[in-house]
């Protein structure tokens, strides 16, 4: 696979984009969601920001489907991490710190 | 172009080609992997902080909600412009170098440098007034210990400062490590810079320049997700709560 060279164009569209959601999560930050919303708004608008950076900044999505397959291994045991720890620690009582 | 095992370094190989590869394409794509191989070990590395953060917001909401409150959304908000910003002008300066246009990327990774440069300097400023406003954790900052001005935080009753304590650990950890990979960072674009200048890289060959793109790029995705847990999240409980 020969590189692609990514015009300015494409990057100058996705340097907007961060800036409209980096001024959009700091915006809604401030309004009372119910529950867990204000974490969920959030997060999401973090992940599509990381992979606008990801796909055009980093050029995956011009690159190799190994790359790819990297990245999803990444995610994969960040994944695992995340989902044996949290429900530990949400299954037993903590020592008291207090 | 003939692609013989045996004759390919005989024609004419380019000079930045290393003799255990095939040809450029194949150098380049294996470096790309490489530094991609690299970056899932700090995906991992900071995967960990991230679940320690989120393991204690989860247990102490309200002193997590207190102290992220005394961060300054505005200073924090502007490090997120600035290093979007520079990550837009690392990405031109790939493009350049690509297109073979010497002087725009050298004015490029300077803009980046420079960009870099400024968000550690509003990072210090943040830092300095944690230092004045006694917000370091632990005992060992002379004549500054951890000692938070209860009244400013809006504490609840039931709310321990040891808790508050935790979430400046957690701010420092994630914040200090994502500030060394700036300076890091910095290092790597003053050597790419150099060769830039010294006319090293080209359309042919610039895998130095791309990989370092990409690193540049992940440390501004750890901050992507480290400006809205650090400094916005809790930031609607401001008022509703002490």
């Amino acid at each position: 696979m020969s590189e692609q060279i990514v015009q300015p164009r494409i990057y100058i569209v996705i340097f907007l984009a961060l800036l409209a959601g980096t001024g959009l999560t700091a915006w809604v930050a401030f309004f009372n969601f119910p529950g867990p919303l204000n974490a969920v708004i959030a997060l999401t608008i973090a992940v599509i920001k990381a992979t606008l950076v990801v796909l055009y900044f980093m050029h995956v999505r011009y690159s190799s489907r190994l790359i790819a397959l990297v990245i999803g291994s990444a995610l994969f045991w960040m994944a695992l991490l995340f989902a044996l720890t949290i429900s530990d620690y949400s299954t037993r009582a903590w020592l008291p710190l207090r | 172009m003939a692609e013989g095992l045996a004759t390919t370094h005989e024609h004419a190989a380019h000079p930045g080609l290393q003799h255990h590869f095939e040809n450029m394409e194949q150098q380049r794509e294996a470096g790309t992997l490489g530094m991609w191989v690299f970056l899932v070990t700090e995906i991992m590395f900071f995967g960990g902080m991230f679940l320690a953060y989120t393991l204690y917001r989860y247990a102490y909401p309200e002193a997590f909600a207190a102290a992220s409150n005394h961060l300054d959304i505005k200073l924090g908000a502007t490090n997120t412009v600035v290093l979007i910003f520079s990550s837009f002008t690392m990405a031109m300066a790939v493009f350049s170098t690509q297109v073979g246009k010497r002087r725009n990327a050298v004015i490029f990774l300077v803009l980046t440098m420079v960009l870099g440069a400024t968000f550690l300097v509003i990072k210090a400023i943040e830092y300095h007034d944690k230092y004045v406003s006694n917000l370091i954790p632990g005992t060992w900052v002379p004549g500054h210990p951890f000692s938070p001005n209860v009244h400013e935080l809006h504490l609840p009753p039931e709310v321990s400062v040891r808790n508050i304590e935790m979430f400046y650990w957690i701010y420092f950890a994630m914040t200090g490590m994502h500030a060394l990979h700036m300076i890091i960072g910095l290092g790597i674009l003053t050597v790419i810079l150099i060769l830039t200048i010294r006319e090293r890289f080209s359309p042919e060959y610039h895998s130095p320049v791309e990989v370092s793109g990409l690193y540049w790029h992940f440390v501004d995705i750890v901050w992507i997700f480290l400006f809205p847990l650090l400094y916005l999240l809790g930031r609607h409980m401001e008022g509703h709560m002490g």
